[in-house]
């Protein structure tokens, strides 16, 4: 620990609370509110951000455009675009810039409006894109859930996984969410049939999506946004809440390959990286915020985080070990109610450092007892093809 | 804008562009019922998908060759749910990932089965079956 650096830290927060905005706001303005409600969390203003990171999902040119929108002139622009992990990649980066001494003050915001414009993500065709990889895939139909089904069914088929070992992600998860105003908001607002815990029969015995995933392994499909502020050591020294530091970062990509393991993804390759530079190890987590879009995406990605060995993640999760609640039991698991049950309106990654952060500071519906250490983990695209993963560990002083 | 007789059409399956530059070659065969894969020469690595470089090294020499069109199941699922056009029409239909013995992994849908919930398994031996349109094939996969 005594090598840790402290360069970087989150001072600055705000999830956008509405899930479903009617038509009166959209993404800008959602990004826009976001981060002037982040910036004030901080004790912060628009005149003091030096570097803008962007995904580009309010438009083309997005680092230019956001920054004109938003009324900044920054000196560091990072408009990384690799899916729901973007702001993950944006964090490591965030600490870069800071560490080098480019940047004092990063602002990193999302806004979407996937449910209002009812965008058919889950379920819907694959993209119009002519890349080669879509020019080879497309003809086969495969749903997005689909694909990530076919990493549960091979997880099945090669450890024995079972349909009610993954339906603890979804258990754990709503558990949290119903404790957690905003996400029962959310379950109401986007018409969530029987908002209340769940029980491992009622998530086996929910509508087949895609074969071996029921209904209530899979994400919602919401409108929101929020934004983070990261600053240097010595802006956070005075900012109004309590830093949370940026320790360690990793990054990784994955994709289709001849004889490829699909139930192990990028973050096997990730999370080491950002663990060693962190100094720290996956048992010492008290928090792991990991991309919920499926049930699959947390169990997959518990092996390679490190929490359990490849196969095992079955059997470890089981029993509720995964609640806030369980302190003894390793880390508590999306806190927040995740992206299964409080917000996930296509690119969750921002949500996973919010309520990292907000477990950190102890301002968390669900919260860990002195929580000091979480783990932040992004993946982005698809789990049983293409996707970016980021990890970043946070804690606090 | 669209004449009328264009939204008559049955929707239809979604067909890869045969002037794509990387993949295009692929499907041009297919017409024969041929399915490609690339190795290289100099390292042996085998491409897949198509593209016009070699993965493996950098000075490549990828050469086509022909699929015997035999392979296993590697991962699947039955799509229940879909919102497109075409394959709302299909459901429950399988999907899936196929290892053909000389190392091309690629995503496919299962035909000639009744039923796809139990017809369907990982590790499961299967054979190309070509699906006809007017200038190119698809290649589905059936159990051998």
């Amino acid at each position: 620990m005594a090598t840790q650096s402290r360069d970087a830290a989150i001072v600055g927060i705000h999830e956008y609370p509405s899930r479903d905005v009617e038509g009166r706001v959209n993404a800008l303005q959602i990004k826009a509110a976001s981060a002037a409600k982040a910036l004030a969390d901080a004790g912060l203003t628009w005149s003091d951000v030096d570097a803008i990171y962007d995904a580009g999902e309010g438009g083309p040119m997005s680092g230019l455009m956001i920054s004109e929108y938003f009324g900044i002139k920054p000196t560091v622009m990072d408009t990384t675009g690799v899916g729901g992990s973007s702001y993950e990649f944006h964090a490591a980066h965030a600490l870069r810039a800071i560490r080098e001494g480019k940047a004092k003050v990063a602002l990193l915001t999302y806004g979407s409006t996937a449910h209002s414009n009812a965008m058919a993500i889950g379920a819907g065709g694959r993209g119009g894109g002519i890349s080669p990889g879509d020019n080879m895939e497309t003809f086969a139909g495969q749903t997005l859930i689909a694909n990530y089904a076919m990493v549960a069914q091979r997880h099945m088929y090669q450890y024995g996984t079972t349909s009610e070992q993954l339906a603890e992600i979804s258990t754990a998860t709503r558990f949290h969410a119903m404790r957690n105003p905003e996400a029962v908001q959310a379950m109401t607002d986007l018409d969530f049939v029987g908002i209340q815990e769940t029980t491992i029969e009622d998530v086996v015995n929910s509508r087949m999506i895609a074969d071996p995933l029921h209904l209530l392994e899979c994400c919602m499909v919401s409108d929101g946004g929020g934004a983070v502020v990261i600053a240097s050591a010595d802006v956070a020294a005075n900012c109004k809440k309590s830093p949370v530091w940026i320790l360690g970062t990793g990054e990784a990509t994955k994709y289709p390959e001849n004889g490829a393991d699909i139930t192990t993804s990028a973050g096997a390759q990730s999370a080491p990286i950002a663990f060693a530079e962190a100094g720290v190890s996956p048992a010492e987590m008290d928090i792991a915020m990991i991309y919920d879009s499926f049930s699959i995406t947390v169990l997959a990605l518990l092996e390679d985080l490190g929490f359990c060995a490849k196969g095992e993640g079955g059997a470890w999760v089981e029993g509720g070990r995964l609640r806030f609640d369980r302190p003894n039991d390793g880390p508590a698991l999306n806190t927040d109610g995740g992206g299964l049950s409080s917000n996930h309106p296509g690119m969750r990654g921002i949500f996973l450092l919010l309520e990292a952060t907000r477990q950190l500071r102890g301002e968390s519906t669900s919260q860990v007892a002195d929580a000091r250490l979480a783990i932040a983990h992004g993946n982005g695209g698809m789990l049983g093809a293409r996707h970016s993963a980021a990890s970043v560990i946070l804690g606090r002083d | 804008m669209s004449d009328s007789n264009e939204e008559k059409k049955a929707p239809a399956r979604p067909l890869p562009k045969l002037n794509e530059l990387d993949t295009g070659e692929f499907w041009q065969a297919t017409a024969n019922k041929e399915f490609r894969y690339q190795q290289c020469a100099n390292c042996g690595t085998i491409v897949w998908h198509p593209r016009a470089h070699c993965t493996g090294c950098v000075d490549g020499d990828l050469r086509w060759k022909v699929s015997a069109g035999m392979g296993t199941i590697y991962s699947f699922s039955v799509v229940r749910l879909s919102y497109h056009p075409f394959f709302r029409t299909k459901v429950p239909y399988a999907v899936a990932y196929v290892d053909l013995d000389e190392g091309p992994r690629f995503l496919t849908n299962v035909t000639g089965i009744d039923d796809p919930l139990t017809e369907v398994r990982v590790g499961q031996r299967v054979a190309l079956a070509w699906e006809k349109h007017d200038e190119l094939s698809i290649p589905l996969v059936t159990p051998a």
